[in-house]
């Protein structure tokens, strides 16, 4: 525990320490120790099944963990939610929900909202706004059942920007977008990052995560290494991220080489 | 010898008029508790099909039977509180071994349910053949309701004169007006007083509801506990279902959980006209099973569930939005896109 005085000014927005999650005693995320500063974009890189989904889902709370503890803004996650906003994979709901889009942006106004109380017109112009900045607003009638991957994950988007938080957790954000809605999402992103909010997002794609981030956190159960991309973008920490796996290899070989070149 | 047909010829006489003339004393309570019935188990039931539980409404009706008769056995009497009491405490019984089984073997959920709904019905049936204190219980019943005796059982409330004569100004305030009594059949009061609760709560509730269930993940970042409102949900289905027991059913209660709300979603793609439409297929329901059954002079539940499941049917053939019909009328006469279909919004 930290002494009282130590830093009671901007606490991090993100601390993680020693955590570990095991599903029946398997382990997927073993001593995870990672402290994320103020105004970051993080990617978070790893092969299938690093753990990278369970890091963040552990981070929120949402499961449970064998050991270690997550601060968010120096205090338990589960007293300071408000400030967190989270945008699960795409695939994780029903999208023949009878909901419209801008019912869905809404929800992310729920956290500003007492219990019993609906959204108030305030409410509607913010999500409104949210809509616009992925343009989506044309489609906020719409059922969500008639949107294309791409316009699924842009509401998502809208609705996580909705939420007003400060420190974003973000699944998958570019699985399955069109090239337009993934260009849409990072100007997004880097907008966020620049009113100094703090956004963690898992990332599969290796080239692309190389130009997206500012800093990444390489993740095989435990965190290979995390710092600014420039410096742990490189082909000794990616293989150690990724193994043997050749496909992958052959990629950040290409990846790293373009570079070096 | 003049065998009876097996189907009576209908009339119109006899069959629609009659029940709101002469015999309407005994027709408005049956007509309102059906309608009571449908409506509360089809808003709860929304929320089943919502969340992907449709089966766990079938459990909770079921294992909701060891409960009562657990309360029988232990004190004796069949009392309302005891019966809420019993209802509540068998639901949310069943909701936390379904986890458990789920959780703490290698059962997957819908085994998980299928075992746990079983075993709680088999206690109930075992406990209901016991015959413990003075009470009988007749088991046809349980299963299948008797809507029929709806009426017979009256609860009188004495009012102010002053109140009972403004009453009676009312059209129909014969009914349920006596000198300075307001005579209503308490079964259909208990069931209005439920369906009452339902509407409430999911008023007051919506955006909760609505987030837990569409989105899990967002609904715990919002700080809404998935526990609370998950519970809450089984027990408000318990309370439901065990006020309708009585008169259509354990059996049939599951039909009424899940027919309303899938004929409603077949028609809508917003959530607060469903529930519009949930209270109308109820209504209609209501009116067609029971004008049936006084035709076939069969069971009202059962028809009351097959006119339902009509409605259901006709919905899906003729709906407006994906009916079958418009589906195979659509395939023969493929339109040109709409442009803005087309065009993905560049950034």
């Amino acid at each position: 525990m930290s002494a009282p005085n130590a830093k009671p000014e901007n606490p991090v927005p993100l601390e993680i320490h020693d955590l570990t999650v095991a599903y029946h005693k398997r382990p997927v995320l073993w001593g995870v120790d990672v402290e994320v500063p103020a105004g970051q974009l993080v990617g978070v890189i790893g092969p299938n099944g690093a753990g990278k989904s369970t890091l963040i889902k552990a981070a929120m709370g949402l499961l449970p963990v064998s050991s270690g503890w997550v601060k968010v803004f120096g205090r338990p996650v589960k007293d300071n939610l408000r400030r967190v906003g989270y945008v699960p994979q795409r695939e994780t709901v029903d999208w023949d929900f009878p909901v419209s889009v801008m019912d869905v942006v809404l929800m992310g106004r729920y956290g500003h909202l007492g219990l019993f109380k609906r959204p108030r017109k305030e409410d509607r112009e913010v999500a409104r706004k949210c809509l616009e900045k992925v343009k989506m607003l044309p489609y906020a009638d719409r059922q969500i059942s008639n949107l294309s991957g791409g316009q699924q994950q842009r509401v998502f988007l809208a609705r996580a920007l909705a939420q007003e938080s400060d420190l974003y957790f973000m699944d998958e954000p570019f699985a399955g977008v069109d090239a337009a809605t993934e260009a849409a999402i990072v100007t997004i992103l880097q907008e966020l990052k620049d009113q100094g909010k703090t956004l963690l997002v898992v990332h599969h794609d290796l080239p692309t995560a190389k130009t997206y981030f500012d800093s990444l956190l390489l993740l095989n159960m435990r965190v290979v290494a995390f710092g600014p991309t420039e410096e742990v973008f490189n082909y000794d920490l990616l293989q150690s991220t990724y193994g043997g796996r050749l496909t992958i290899l052959s990629e950040v070989a290409d990846a790293v080489g373009a570079k070096a070149r | 010898m003049n065998p009876e047909p097996f189907i009576p010829a209908f009339n119109w006489q006899q069959h629609v008029i009659a029940p709101w003339n002469a015999e309407l004393p005994i027709t408005l309570w049956i007509v309102l508790m059906g309608f009571f019935v449908t409506a509360s188990c089809g808003l709860v039931g929304n929320y089943l099909i919502l969340r992907r539980m449709a089966l766990v409404g079938d459990a909770i009706s079921h294992s909701v039977l060891a409960g009562i008769a657990g309360v029988i056995v232990f004190t004796g009497h069949l009392q309302l509180t005891g019966l809420f009491i019993g209802a509540l405490i068998s639901g949310i019984l069943t909701t936390v071994l379904i986890e458990v089984i789920h959780r703490y073997s290698r059962v997957k959920q819908d085994a998980a349910i299928g075992v746990t709904f079983t075993s709680l019905f088999a206690l109930g049936v075992i406990l209901i053949s016991l015959q413990a204190g003075d009470v009988h219980i007749d088991e046809e019943c349980v299963l299948y309701g008797e809507i029929v005796f709806v009426p017979l059982d009256k609860t009188k409330l004495s009012i102010a004169p002053a109140l009972a004569d403004v009453l009676r100004k009312m059209p129909g305030a014969e009914l349920y007006v006596i000198g300075n009594q307001l005579v209503m059949a308490t079964d259909v009061i208990r069931m209005g007083l439920v369906t009452l609760l339902v509407a409430l709560l999911i008023w007051v509730f919506y955006k909760e509801l609505l987030v837990s269930s569409f989105d899990p993940g967002l609904a715990f970042s919002l700080g809404i506990n998935r526990n609370v409102i998950h519970y809450g949900l089984m027990s408000l289905l318990s309370v439901v279902v065990v006020s309708a027991f009585e008169s259509v059913g354990a059996i049939l209660v599951v039909a009424m959980l899940i027919l309303p709300g899938a004929t409603a979603h077949l028609l809508s793609p917003r959530l607060p006209v469903i529930m519009g439409l949930i209270v109308l297929h109820a209504a209609l329901s209501t009116i067609l099973g029971f004008h049936t059954a006084k035709w076939l002079d069969c069971s009202i539940a059962g028809a009351l569930v097959v006119a339902g499941m009509g409605l259901f049917v006709l919905v899906w053939i003729f709906g407006i939005h994906d009916g079958l019909l418009g589906k195979w009328l659509r395939r023969r006469q493929v339109q040109e896109p709409d442009s803005n279909e087309l065009a993905e919004p560049v950034a």
